[in-house]
C-alpha cells in the first residue's frame, strides 16, 4: 500500500508542514512556539531531501546524508535558541515577542 | 672602497644627536644635553677637519686638478629602472671648505650658547634643533646630486623655521618664522621646477657628471626656449631663484631682517654663516653650468648680487635695532658673494671672482658670526636690542668690545684682516669684467665700513645711557668662542685660497693688487672716518644729516617699503581677488554639495528610519512575503519561457 505513494504525494504533505511552520512563526506570539515553528520548517525540508533522494536518485545516498546534517545541526541550534530565549526571560522577565522589541533604531 | 668612506659620519652624528635629544627632551638635564651636542658636534668638526686635511694635504691636486669624489653613496629611492634618488657625500673642493665652515661655526655658537641659553627653558629643545640644522646643513653641502640638495635645502629651512619661531610664545617671533619659511618656500618652487627642467634636458642627478664641462657636448639642450632664453638659461635663473630665497637676495631678502627674532646665536650659525650662503653654494657648484651653458644667467647673478648689496647697505645705515643692522649686512655681503660670482669666467685667472666669493664666504662666516655672537652678549648684558639704548659699553665689557672691534674691522675691510683680502679679490675680479659691478661694490665697502662703525661707536662709545645692572662681560662659556672667532677672524685672510678653491679645480696663484688694495682701502677708510666724526662722540650732526635727506632716510629707514609692497600685493591683489573667490567657492560649492548630499541621507534616514520597528515577526513577515513574490514572479518569467 505504502508503494503508492508518490514523490507528489510526500512534496504536498512537505510543504503543508512547511507553511504551517511560517504560519506559526508569523501568528504565534510565544518564542517556544516560534522555535517550534521554525523547527517545522526544517523538518519540512528534510522530508524533502529524503524524498527527492528515494524518488529520483535511489543509487546514491547525499539525500539523506543531508537530512542528517540538517537534524544534527538543528539540535544545536535549538540548545542555542533555548539558551538565547532563557537569556531574554531574565533580562525581560517574558517570552512574549512583543515585549522584546528594543533592538530598533 | 674608497678612503672617504668615513665621511658619512659627519652628516650622521648630528643626526644622532638630535635623535637622542629630541626623545629625551623633557628628561635629560641641562648639562647632558650641552655635553652631548657639544660633544657630537665637536666630533663632527675633527672629523671634517681630518677630511680636509686628507683631501688638500694628503691626496692633494692629481696631475694639477683637485678630484672629485663620492665618499660614500647609497640608492635612497628608486623611480623606476632609469631613475632613482641617490643619498651620499661628495668630496670636492667646495664641499670641504663648506665643511670646515659650518662645523666651525656650529661648534662656536654650541659652546656659546650653553652660556647664552643657560637659563633658558628651552634648552634642550635649543641644543635637539641646532643639532637638526647641522645635520641638515651637513648634509646639504655635501650633496651628490641636485635632489639631495633639494631635499636637505628644504630641512635647513624647516630648522630655520624652527629656531626662529623658537620664543614661540612671542607673536612676531611666530610671525617672523613663517615669514621665513613661506618666503623661502616661495623661491623653492622655482629652485624645483628648475631642478626638474635641467635635469629633464641633461639626463643626470648627480653633481659630478651634471658640471664635468667635458659632458656639456652630450646633452641634449636644443629645444624650445621661454621668452627669448635658452633651456639652460632659463633652468638655471629658475635655479637661481631657489638660491636668493634662501640667501636673501632682492626682492626675496624681506625675511632675514624679521629672521633676527630668533636667539642670537641662531642669527650667527644660521643667518649669517651658513644657511644664508647656501645660495651662493649652489650658484658656485653649478657653476661650471652657469658659466659656460648660460652666461647670461650668471651675469644676472652678478647684477642682482651688486644691486643687493647696494641695497642693503644702504638701509643697514639707518637702522637702529642692533641684529637688524647686521641682518642687512649680512645680506649685503652675501649680494658682495653674489657679485663676485657674477663677474667670475671658468677657469684659470679668469676665475678669479669665483675663488674670490668662495674667499669671502669662508671668511665672512668667521667675522659676521663673531659680529652676532658679540651682538648676543651685548643683548645678553643691557637687555635692549635698540642701539640707541646702548653706548659707552667699553668700559664694562672689555673683552666682548676687543672681539667685536676685530670682527668690525674685518668686516670694513681693514687691511691685514681677513675681510680685506677676500673683499680686495671680489673686487678685483669685478674690476677685470664689469667697471657697473666695480663701482657699486666699491660703494657697497665704504657703506660697509660706514656703517659697521656707526655701530661699533654708537654700542661702544658714544653717550652712556643709564644702565639698571652694570654690564659686564659674559661667562667663560660665551667669552671662548668670540675669542676664538677673533683669531679666526684676522687668520683666516692669510689662508692661501687660491691654492685650495678655483672654478676648474686646478690651483690658482694669486696675489695682492696692490692698486685695488689702495682704492679699496682709502674708500673703506672714508666710512669709517666718516662714523669716527659722527658718531664717536654724542654731536647733533647725524640729526642734521637725516633732516637734510629726509626724504632719502625715510625710505631707507622703511627699507625702501618692501615689505609693504609684499603686503599690498598679498593682501590687495592676491587675497581678494584670488584666495577670497576660491575660498568662497570652496565653502559654498564644495562645502555646498558635500552638505546636500549629508542632509539628503539624513533627513531620508528620518523617513524610514520606522521600519526598524524591533518587532522580529514584522520582518519575518516582510521576509516571507519578499520571498513568495520573488518565487512568483520568477515561475512565471520561466513558465513564459
Amino acid at each position: 500500500m505504502w508503494q503508492d505513494i508518490t514523490l507528489q504525494d510526500v512534496l504536498i504533505v512537505s510543504t503543508l508542514m512547511f507553511f504551517s511552520g511560517v504560519y506559526g512563526f508569523l501568528t504565534r506570539r510565544n518564542l517556544i512556539t516560534m522555535l517550534m515553528s521554525v523547527e517545522l520548517m526544517l523538518n519540512a525540508v528534510n522530508i524533502n531531501f529524503v524524498a527527492f533522494n528515494y524518488f529520483l536518485h535511489p543509487e546514491n545516498m547525499h539525500g539523506m546524508f543531508f537530512a542528517l546534517f540538517v537534524v544534527v545541526i538543528a539540535a544545536a541550534e535549538a540548545s542555542v535558541a533555548i539558551a538565547i530565549i532563557i537569556g531574554i526571560y531574565r533580562r525581560f522577565k517574558s517570552i512574549n515577542i512583543e515585549d522584546v522589541s528594543n533592538m530598533k533604531y | 672602497m674608497n678612503a672617504f668612506e668615513y665621511t658619512f659620519l659627519i652628516p650622521f652624528v648630528p643626526l644622532l644627536g638630535f635623535l637622542i635629544i629630541i626623545f629625551n627632551f623633557n628628561r635629560f638635564p641641562k648639562k647632558l644635553t650641552a655635553v652631548l651636542a657639544t660633544g657630537f658636534i665637536g666630533f663632527t668638526f675633527v672629523v671634517s677637519i681630518y677630511t680636509a686635511w686628507q683631501y688638500f694635504f694628503q691626496m692633494g691636486p692629481v696631475n694639477g686638478v683637485y678630484p672629485k669624489f663620492i665618499g660614500f653613496d647609497f640608492e635612497w629611492l628608486k623611480l623606476g629602472d632609469h631613475l632613482s634618488v641617490h643619498m651620499g657625500t661628495l668630496i670636492d673642493q667646495a664641499s670641504v671648505m663648506m665643511l670646515i665652515v659650518v662645523t666651525t661655526v656650529s661648534l662656536m655658537v654650541h659652546i656659546y650658547s650653553i652660556g647664552y641659553m643657560h637659563d633658558d627653558r628651552g634648552f634642550n629643545r635649543f641644543f635637539a634643533f641646532l643639532q637638526l640644522f647641522s645635520f641638515s646643513m651637513l648634509s646639504l653641502v655635501m650633496a651628490t646630486n641636485v635632489f639631495q640638495i633639494y631635499i636637505f635645502w628644504e630641512l635647513v629651512g624647516v630648522s630655520s623655521f624652527l629656531l626662529i619661531g623658537f620664543y614661540y610664545e612671542k607673536p612676531s617671533a611666530v610671525a617672523a618664522s613663517k615669514k621665513a619659511f613661506i618666503v623661502t618656500r616661495f623661491a623653492d618652487l622655482f629652485f624645483l621646477l628648475g631642478i626638474l627642467l635641467l635635469s629633464f634636458h641633461v639626463g643626470t642627478f648627480d653633481f659630478i657628471s651634471l658640471t664635468n664641462p667635458e659632458n656639456f657636448e652630450s646633452f641634449n639642450l636644443s629645444g624650445y626656449a621661454l621668452f627669448g632664453l635658452s633651456i639652460p638659461a632659463l633652468a638655471l635663473i629658475l635655479i637661481f631663484i631657489g638660491g636668493a630665497g634662501k640667501s636673501a637676495m632682492f626682492p626675496l631678502h624681506i625675511w632675514l631682517p624679521d629672521a633676527m627674532e630668533g636667539p642670537s646665536p641662531v642669527s650667527a650659525l644660521i643667518h649669517a654663516a651658513t644657511m644664508v650662503v647656501a645660495g651662493v653654494y649652489l650658484v658656485a657648484r653649478l657653476f661650471a653650468n652657469y658659466a659656460l651653458m648660460a652666461p647670461e644667467a650668471l651675469a644676472l647673478v652678478g647684477y642682482v648680487g651688486a644691486f643687493t648689496s647696494l641695497f642693503a647697505a644702504v638701509i643697514a645705515v639707518t637702522q637702529i635695532d642692533f641684529k637688524r643692522v647686521l641682518a642687512f649686512s649680512t645680506i649685503s655681503q652675501i649680494g658682495y658673494m653674489m657679485a663676485g660670482l657674477g663677474v667670475s669666467h671658468y677657469g684659470g685667472e679668469e676665475g678669479l671672482g669665483y675663488m674670490a666669493s668662495m674667499f669671502h664666504l669662508f671668511t665672512h662666516a668667521m667675522f659676521k658670526a663673531l659680529l652676532f655672537l658679540g651682538a648676543g652678549a651685548v643683548i645678553h648684558a643691557v637687555h635692549t636690542n635698540s642701539i640707541r639704548e646702548m653706548g659707552g659699553l667699553r668700559k664694562y665689557m672689555k673683552t666682548t668690545h676687543i672681539t667685536f672691534l676685530i670682527a668690525t674691522l674685518a668686516i670694513a675691510g681693514f687691511p691685514g684682516l681677513s675681510g680685506f683680502f677676500s673683499k680686495d679679490e671680489i673686487i678685483t675680479a669685478a674690476y677685470q669684467s664689469n667697471p657697473l659691478v666695480y663701482y657699486a661694490l666699491l660703494v657697497v665697502a665704504g657703506l660697509t665700513a660706514f656703517y659697521m662703525f656707526r655701530l661699533y661707536f654708537l654700542v661702544f662709545w658714544n653717550t652712556e645711557p643709564h644702565y639698571h645692572l652694570k654690564p659686564h662681560d659674559p661667562g667663560k662659556a660665551m667669552l671662548i668662542p668670540l675669542i676664538i672667532l677673533a683669531l679666526l677672524s684676522i687668520l683666516t685672510g692669510y689662508i692661501p685660497f687660491g691654492q685650495f678653491i678655483s672654478s676648474d679645480g686646478q690651483p690658482l696663484h694669486t696675489h695682492l693688487h696692490l692698486d685695488m688694495a689702495v682704492i679699496s682701502t682709502l674708500v673703506s677708510f672714508t666710512g669709517i672716518a666718516l662714523a669716527w666724526m659722527l658718531y664717536k662722540k654724542p654731536s647733533d650732526m647725524p640729526q642734521r644729516l637725516i633732516a637734510s635727506a629726509s626724504t632719502l632716510y625715510r625710505w631707507a629707514y622703511n627699507k625702501f617699503y618692501i615689505d609693504e609692497v609684499y603686503l599690498f600685493v598679498t593682501r590687495n591683489i592676491i587675497f581678494a581677488y584670488i584666495s577670497r573667490p576660491i575660498a568662497w567657492f570652496d565653502r559654498h560649492i564644495v562645502d555646498g554639495t558635500m552638505n546636500a548630499i549629508g542632509w539628503v541621507t539624513v533627513t531620508t534616514s528620518h523617513k524610514i528610519k520606522g521600519l526598524q520597528s524591533g518587532q522580529l515577526q514584522k520582518y519575518a513577515f516582510a521576509f516571507v512575503s519578499a520571498v513568495l513574490v520573488i518565487s512568483a514572479l520568477l515561475v512565471y518569467y520561466l513558465l513564459n519561457n
